[in-house]
């Protein structure tokens, strides 16, 4: 868990301590049981966090070790946060102090979910992630530095390549994730659009 | 040339192609596209905080009646009377209450005869049309693409995005059409087809792509089964899928009370059939699957591509590939069953029969046809949540319920139950049941080492009369 304050503003990187989570196709049901979904606000849901698999690892789960504490880079695998289209996963990962993503693929629902919120989810080969994954477990104190253009990760003096969707690293680098303000500028075109849609206007006549 | 225009002119083009390029607002500074959203479906989970967020933001809901509400995940099935027993669920559907009246948004609410599952509630109210583009904050709004929309799941900051300027920002997909030849042979169900595809594609196939679901097979189906089909696109990775409107699709949506009427229905149906995939369409890539050639299908293991025929063993690791392996170690443990073991067999705890996948009139019919005359075994806990209340209503009609209370059934209120674990309806420990809904994963069904077998809800109900795994095709009159 962490005080760290929420991303604004345009996003060139993220600096921080790694923690591994390995495993393909984690879903975001394990990221954040559906009975923590019953809720108005997003504000509680650090602490919940992988609950059931934290659980079931009685303390011994990444995110439950002393080492990682306050870390904000997390290396996965592949398809991640795949499943439900719930915001909560990402939101819980946000308020537990993550940052950025780095894995092998990401589920797309979850990848745009992250980057509304200004948390880059940055892809690599399986051959880099294991590289990556095995220098984060052997350095776990040590800040891993991510720059999102050109997209790479650095740690203790080892250097990877990584990929970030073109819009993406754009969107982050401008600061314009936030969408909503952007997308009401176009007020004349939302309305050039509505109008050649015959069914806003139930197919009338003409 | 301004967005979309001449699109639909293309031969060459797919009903995905035509429906983005007509929806296209802007091109937006990072090279994304800013789309038009045609219907906006919100329910009691993933609103809240959008509308607290607009509220921040000063702003208003810039389209409310292209935006329609229901109650779906927390309600409970058994007593639907206010106030709920679970305050938290109380205060969710309170606050959805208070949001649509307060920014003039149409709610389908519990006991209105039109509340259900957000997915069966739109097209059955013929609020979902082809050519539409429908989001909701829920990864199944797929389903409603058997409608030729394009149909998909946003987060709740994209509802934000969607109550403010009826609009997000996308990227175009590719599109991988999946052709299936031939028929689906006797107790092979739409259920049992798409676990079969995302079996072969697996649970990440379809990342980066909208499905196309074509060929005879396709064809041949009613509404609600190509709705099964395309509610289950997004466990093949897929974040749409789509069936090109026809016959079967107009047929279905006459008369319903928010199709176009009179002369607007000609005029609908024609720029309906318009939006079809052309002749000579051209996708990004196609796979082929034969109909005839699927068994009734069930997952063994803890995706939706953990998949097998009821006639087929548990994998062993030798016949997994590589890269799989690790998750199907951890799926024999969760799972408790063992590499090389028959599927058909396996005792079953609970059966739960409903959902946005399978909770439709004909999913129902389909069990009961299983059901009649026969008893639930001993010790098994079986259940029927209809996805609405029409669906109640017309299953009563027919005396589906006394068919299935007669058999041990349980007979419930609609509501999205079982499915997910944010209701009364879970499991408990380490009971295994047997599901007609979408999703296997650790712990969905609400009991984190709780076990989850997806089925056909014919196959449910064979399981629930057997205790065990069985094939309904052995239930099933020849």
């Amino acid at each position: 868990m962490t005080s760290a304050p929420f991303p604004t503003g345009s996003i060139d990187g993220v600096r921080g301590r790694a923690v591994v989570l390995r495993g393909n196709d984690i879903d975001t049901d394990r990221i954040i049981p559906a009975r923590f979904l019953k809720c108005v606000t997003f504000e509680g849901l650090g602490a919940q966090v992988f609950a059931d698999d934290r659980s079931e690892q009685q303390g011994q789960h990444p995110l439950d070790r002393t080492e990682h504490q306050g870390a904000s880079v997390l290396v996965v695998n592949r398809n991640f946060g795949c499943g439900s289209s719930r915001e909560h996963a990402p939101q819980a990962l946000l308020r537990w102090g993550i940052r950025a993503v780095i894995g092998e693929s990401f589920a797309e629902i979850f990848f745009g979910n992250c980057l509304a919120l200004g948390i880059p989810c940055l892809q690599a080969s399986t051959t880099t992630i294991s590289a990556i994954q095995a220098a984060a477990e052997a350095a776990p104190a040590s800040e891993l530095t991510i720059d999102l253009n050109p997209a790479g990760a650095e740690l203790e003096g080892q250097r990877w390549e990584l990929m970030l969707a073109s819009d993406a690293q754009k969107m982050l680098t401008s600061g314009q994730w936030d969408a909503t303000r952007q997308l009401l500028q176009h007020d004349q075109q939302l309305k050039a659009t509505a109008a050649r849609l015959p069914y806003i206007n139930g197919f009338a006549a003409g | 040339m301004p967005f979309g225009e001449g699109a639909t002119a293309l031969s060459s083009a797919t009903l995905y192609d035509k429906v983005w390029a007509l929806h296209q607002v802007a091109e937006l500074p990072s090279g994304s596209t800013q789309l038009f959203i045609g219907l906006h479906l919100i329910h009691e989970v993933t609103s809240p905080q959008a509308f607290a967020a607009l509220k921040d933001l000063g702003l208003s809901v810039r389209h409310p009646e292209r935006t329609v509400a229901t109650v779906d995940h927390i309600v409970p099935t058994t007593s639907q009377a206010r106030p709920f027993a679970d305050p938290l669920a109380e205060e969710m559907l309170t606050t959805l209450e208070r949001n649509c009246q307060e920014n003039g948004i149409s709610m389908n609410a519990l006991g209105s005869g039109r509340q259900g599952i957000v997915h069966v509630m739109a097209p059955e109210l013929g609020l979902t049309q082809p050519g539409m583009t429908v989001v909701c904050g829920d990864s199944h709004t797929s389903t409603h693409g058997a409608f030729g929309a394009i149909a998909f799941g946003i987060g709740t900051s994209q509802v934000r995005d969607v109550l403010a300027s009826q609009s997000l920002t996308m990227n175009k997909l590719k599109v991988r059409r999946l052709w299936v030849e031939g028929r689906l042979r006797p107790g092979v169900y739409a259920k049992d087809l798409v676990l079969h595809i995302i079996r072969t594609l697996g649970v990440k196939g379809g990342v980066g792509h909208a499905y196309e679901f074509a060929g005879p097979a396709i064809e041949a189906l009613s509404m609600e089964e190509r709705m099964t089909i395309c509610n289950m696109a997004i466990e093949g990775g897929a974040r749409c899928g789509y069936v090109n409107p026809d016959a079967t699709t107009f047929a279905y949506l006459k008369g319903r009370p928010y199709a176009p009427a009179g002369d607007a229905w000609e005029r609908a149906v024609q720029w309906w059939q318009s939006l079809a995939s052309g002749a000579d369409a051209v996708f990004d890539d196609e796979v082929r699957f034969d109909a005839a050639a699927i068994a009734p299908t069930v997952t063994w293991g803890i995706t939706p591509g953990q998949g097998i025929g009821v006639d087929e063993a548990v994998p062993t690791l030798e016949q997994t590939p590589e890269e799989d392996r690790p998750l199907a170690q951890e799926a024999y443990r969760y799972m408790d069953l063992q590499p090389g073991q028959q599927i058909a067999g396996v005792p079953v705890d609970v059966c739960f029969i409903g959902s946005c996948t399978n909770g439709r009139l004909s999913d129902l019919r389909a069990a009961a046809e299983v059901a009649v005359g026969r008893q639930v075994a001993d010790g098994i806990k079986a259940f029927v949540v209809p996805g609405s209340e029409q669906v109640a209503a017309a299953a009563e009609a027919e005396g589906l319920d006394a068919v299935f209370k007669a058999a041990g059934f349980e007979w419930r209120e609609p509501g999205c139950s079982m499915c997910l674990a944010m209701n009364p309806d879970r499991l408990e420990g380490r009971q295994i049941s047997a599901s007609s809904s979408n999703r296997n994963f650790k712990g969905r069904q609400g009991s984190a080492s709780g076990r989850t077998l997806l089925m056909s809800p014919a196959m449910v109900a064979a399981a629930a009369v057997a205790g065990e795994v069985t094939d309904v095709r052995t239930i099933l009159p020849a």
